[in-house]
């Protein structure tokens, strides 16, 4: 995985591989995540969720959890878990460019 | 710090109350958020938490726990008598379950559904299913399968092996 680089483009990334600078995020280095989280090619489902997250960040500043992805999102748990196996929130925040997910639940 | 990571987890529930069922089905969902395999295995009074009659009338038990704080966690210890006063533990439920709500934790039906969505599976344990009388139809749909424990285990091969 690349350090400060997602092809090519620099970018600002933490120890875990999400993007710190959210300005820095545009929809090639979704796509280009995607890949890195064996979810590529994104679909209009996967960007139904990433532009969720997106808007619910700048509302609330957090990465919304599974039941506000099901209740003010409006996508099950099944789709989110078939969309991005192993992991839902963690992987669709990083492609989204939103920080790793700090709730429990 | 390069430890293999955990791949696969088998959470036993064997309390029923409140406080006792939530701590196993966080672990639970949390497992599936991070890609981890896992089950719920639910024994003794835990099983409430999958019977359908029950699973959403749990309470907090305010006898018998000394770690239990009013008005809150970091309030003054509540005496063991008052605690017994009835309505005690229907007032600590509500306020637990409004603390938690808060958090976006849902209740335990909701969240039954959603770990049991998430593809963790769900076993009663069938000691207790035959103790305490229960057919299938007590059960909630995500109950997938009442297991004997010899069962459990070999269903938990390569598993982490977590009691609650």
């Amino acid at each position: 995985m690349s350090e400060n680089s997602i092809i090519g483009i620099a970018v600002d990334l933490d120890e875990s591989g999400y993007l710190t600078n959210h300005d820095q995020w545009t929809p090639v280095i979704a796509e280009a995540l995607a890949g890195e989280e064996g979810v590529a090619p994104l679909t209009d489902e996967h960007w139904k969720v990433l532009k969720f997250i997106a808007e619910d960040y700048k509302e609330r500043e957090t990465v919304p959890g599974m039941r506000r992805m099901n209740k003010v999102g409006g996508i099950p748990t099944k789709d989110l878990y078939r969309l991005f196996p192993d992991g839902p929130i963690k992987k669709a925040a990083r492609i989204a460019g939103y920080p790793k997910p700090a709730s429990c639940v | 710090m390069n430890a293999e990571p955990i791949k696969k987890v088998s959470i036993v529930v064997s309390k029923g109350s409140l406080e006792g069922v939530y701590p196993g089905l966080i672990m639970a969902n949390g497992a599936r958020m991070e890609g981890i395999e896992a089950s719920l295995f639910f024994t003794f009074f835990g099983l409430h938490a999958v019977v359908k009659k029950k699973m959403d009338k749990l309470r907090v038990a305010t006898v018998g726990n000394p770690a239990m704080c009013v008005p809150d966690a970091m309030g003054f210890a509540l005496p063991t008598i008052v605690g017994a006063i009835p309505g005690m533990s229907a007032f600590a439920t509500s306020m637990m379950k409004k603390e938690m709500e808060k958090l976006d934790i849902p209740p335990v039906g909701e969240f039954i559904e959603m770990i049991s969505d998430a593809g963790c599976k769900m076993y009663a344990c069938k000691a207790t299913v035959d103790m305490f009388k229960l057919s299938s139809d007590d059960f909630c749909p995500q109950m997938d399968k009442v297991l004997t424990v010899g069962e459990f285990y070999e269903l938990s091969a390569g598993s982490q092996i977590i009691f609650t």
